[in-house]
């Protein structure tokens, strides 16, 4: 009997061991500032590295030292991932896996290609995107476009254990990469305009056998929200805070995607991301705060409940997304040390909150021109505390079905997309790709259709008024949430920024340059243009002595829909301004917005700069 | 330069606006030969857009504005222009007859090879779609025709009585 108790307890010990060994190899792989084993660099999303033998005095030096076509035309999102001596490189669609030698020029290991259904394509609302694989306990995991996550051995390729996360005829996609956190591997859902109820499953990297799964909207036994324990703003939600902020059935179809950059905090074992928008993007249609779209989560890794959540945008009436990375840092604030969270919203406001507590910070416009809200009201003792004041001109609510509200800022892009920040200690500043775009909306009834887009809404883009440049590259300071310095880009910035420790921060333009700016004064110190627009992110790494950066290039995207064909053609609203003016008035709309005029010949279409193709591009100092 | 070329563009666009100048597309010659309800009709039959010298449009091409903003433009970029990866449908319906049009939105299309990726949906069940299509085609037909400009028609025919019924019949929605 008692030799049993022995042996049971012996292999529990044996078993618990290699769950914390994987973890720990991980854990000690991202240590390593030679590697690059993480999409976003460490759990903490900073995207930054020790490396510093490419500096803000010797960067203007670099060159390319090799390059590499993955083969495939579309968007080229997310990055490559470096352990050991070998290179792991993504695609889009077919979401084809290269594994190449580092030390045989990039010559390739092995390849791996999916086959999948062609018809999850015209699901995915915005380009086949994919935003990387994984890497943990020597294997790579790869979250296809059909939902299927599979785990490839990392030596050969050959497939160890695959699982379906979704359903592709429902409108359901895979586009985020894995995240693994300890023994766990995570993935969320695309689809929010294609009527999904979105949710986060975390499977064991072992075997694939499912862990958790939590949902964005339901009943509280499908969100994991505990209503007594889960607190918002430092209060319980109490019980179905979801649902009852939906009307009848709605929240079934709600949207609430979780597309973006996952982080996580090993002390206080809570995993951080965001929810997407409601689903229709006309919110006439669904009244109240739809619950828990929009929203920031820290859920327990182990069992998935929810700790805090905190919802950004209520009710939602513009498509902005609360999906992009939570940046996790230690900081100093108000005198005193505290374990945050940084996040800069689709909405255009960056937010700074506790993250053990989800107490709120700071909320602070990251771009002058966002007009949709005066500010977030940060009046604890006030019944709006949280919630952002909404102007009624730029209220689509408030304007109703049927009505075009104008001059909306941001545009429903966001001020940043999906394009992760990147955060230096040295600095302590945080470095934002940022899109610079306003728009017209005009939400309108629709019917849903399982599997068929569900959108509702009407949407012009165009840059702010008076000014040419669609992006702006910024170093914000999260403690105070001021910017710093703020370079232009002629487009967006949708390509995700690096910090270094060599004082250098580099990113990629929607023209294809590769860029590396001061990480103090954000002077520009060194472009190189690649073969096609970057809407990828740079990452760095080092092999046989020598630092290397590297980024794909491969222009598509929701960028490469608005600005392939040239978003802004001033000559479209000058042309129906001067039909209107020549001729006899028309009885109604008498005057013709011309918000999207700005200075002629400023405005071109990207089409104009680049072209479609995956590349990736290797960078280094040339040798001495 | 740059500026004469500008103005010589707003010139043509603007003419086009006012006068009509013939065209034909894919289904032919796009002029009005006939009208029901707000709804216009070319020779053959096929619906066709009406654009007054005033700028006004019809309301169909207004509501197929609206449609393809939203349902369409996702892929095929803003103002039928095309994106990254769908074709720009202002070019491919100065082939495209109204039937080929009718048929594509329905069945959808496939093009997958080594080269490219393509796959067009069937839009046979949503309604959000098919309760408009001819809004949407005589937009993207007056698109093509360069009759109008991109961006929003700035003012439009009212919305008969049988456009709404038809719209409740069609959708469910009320």
């Amino acid at each position: 009997m008692r030799k049993v108790l022995l042996a049971t307890g012996l292999s529990l010990m044996v078993m618990q061991t290699s769950a914390l060994r994987a973890d720990e190899a991980l854990d000690k792989l991202a240590k390593d500032p030679k590697q690059w084993v993480m999409q976003q660099g460490d759990d903490a999303n900073t995207r930054f590295s020790k490396l510093k033998q490419i500096n803000a005095s010797n960067v203007k030096k670099l060159q390319v030292a090799w390059t590499f076509s993955t083969g495939v035309l579309r968007g080229h999102e997310g990055g490559p991932l470096v352990v050991g001596d070998v290179m792991y490189v993504h695609t889009p669609f077919p979401n084809t896996v290269y594994a190449l030698d580092l030390n045989h020029e990039g010559k390739i290991i092995w390849k791996y290609e999916p086959r999948q259904d062609p018809n999850v394509i015209p699901i995915m609302c915005c380009d086949t995107v994919n935003r990387g694989v994984a890497y943990a306990d020597g294997k790579i995991f790869l979250h296809q476009a059909d939902t299927t996550l599979v785990a490839l051995d990392a030596k050969t390729g050959a497939k160890v254990w695959s699982v379906m996360d979704g359903e592709a005829g429902k409108g359901q996609s895979g586009t985020d990469a894995p995240f693994v956190f300890k023994d766990k591997v995570l993935v969320g859902v695309s689809g929010g305009e294609f009527g999904v109820r979105g949710w986060v499953s975390a499977y064991n990297i072992k075997d694939g056998k499912l862990a958790w799964r939590g949902y964005s909207e339901g009943p509280d036994s499908d969100t994991l929200i505990d209503p007594e324990k889960t607190t918002s703003l430092g209060k319980p939600v109490g019980p179905d805070s979801s649902i009852k902020t939906w009307q009848g059935d709605q929240w079934k179809i709600g949207g609430g995607a979780t597309w973006g950059w996952y982080s996580y905090d090993p002390e206080l074992n809570l995993v951080y991301y965001g929810s997407g928008n409601p689903s229709t993007w006309n919110p006439v249609q669904r009244p109240g705060d739809n619950k828990w779209s929009m929203s920031i989560w820290a859920r327990d890794l182990d069992t998935g409940k929810v700790k805090w959540i905190y919802q950004m945008t209520p009710h939602d009436e513009w498509d902005y997304d609360g999906v992009n990375e939570m940046i996790l840092t230690d900081q100093k604030i108000g005198g005193k040390m505290r374990k945050v969270l940084t996040h800069f919203d689709r909405n255009g406001f960056g937010y700074t909150l506790d993250r053990a507590t989800g107490e709120l910070l700071v909320a602070e416009k990251f771009d002058p021109v966002v007009n949709w809200a005066t500010k977030i009201d940060m009046d604890k003792s006030s019944k709006t505390y949280g919630r952002p004041l909404v102007v009624d001109a730029y209220s689509t609510q408030h304007g109703g079905e049927d009505h075009n509200s104008k001059g909306i800022c941001p545009a429903a892009l966001g001020t940043k997309d999906e394009q992760p920040a990147a955060y230096s200690p040295e600095t302590q500043l945080f470095y934002v790709p940022t899109n610079h775009v306003c728009m017209d909306y005009e939400p309108y009834k629709v019917a849903y259709t399982a599997g068929q887009a569900y959108v509702g809404a009407a949407v012009a883009m165009y840059p702010p008024k008076g000014d040419s440049n669609m992006g702006n590259f910024i170093a914000w300071d999260g403690k105070t949430g001021k910017i710093v310095w703020s370079n232009k880009e002629q487009f967006s910035a949708w390509g995700g920024a690096l910090a270094t420790a060599g004082g250098v921060v580099f990113y990629g333009t929607l023209e294809g340059y590769l860029k590396a700016v001061d990480a103090k004064t954000g002077k520009e110190l060194y472009k190189f243009k690649t073969p096609s627009g970057i809407i990828g992110n740079v990452m760095t790494y080092e092999h046989g002595g020598k630092q290397y950066i590297a980024v794909l290039s491969g222009v598509g995207g929701w960028a490469g829909i608005g600005l392939a064909a040239g978003l802004l053609q001033p000559q479209n609203a000058a042309a129906w301004h001067n039909a209107v003016d020549q001729g006899k008035l028309p009885t109604k709309d008498k005057t013709v917005d011309t918000a999207g005029l700005g200075a002629v010949g400023g405005y071109a279409g990207l089409a104009s700069y680049t072209s479609l193709g995956g590349t990736l591009t290797v960078f280094a100092l040339p040798s001495e | 330069m740059k500026i004469k070329t500008w103005k010589f563009v707003l010139a043509v666009v603007a003419g086009v606006l006012v006068s009509g100048v013939a065209h034909a597309d894919g289904s032919g010659d796009p002029a009005v030969a006939s009208s029901d309800n707000g709804k216009y009709m070319d020779k053959d039959g096929n619906p066709t857009y009406k654009i007054s010298p005033d700028g006004t449009v019809d309301w169909y091409t207004f509501s197929g504005f609206r449609r393809y903003h939203s349902d369409c433009h996702v892929c095929h970029g803003p103002n039928g222009e095309g994106s990254s990866y769908a074709p720009a449908l202002a070019n491919s319906l100065k082939t495209l007859s109204y039937s080929d049009f009718i048929n594509v939105v329905t069945n959808g299309r496939k093009n997958v090879n080594a080269a490219n990726d393509k796959v067009m949906p069937s839009f046979a069940t949503n309604v959000n779609v098919m309760c408009y299509i001819d809004d949407i085609y005589v937009y993207l037909r007056a698109r093509a025709n360069g009759a109008i400009p991109g961006g929003r028609p700035p003012s439009h025919e009212d919305k008969s009585e049988a456009a709404k019924k038809a719209e409740e019949s069609c959708t469910g929605i009320k």
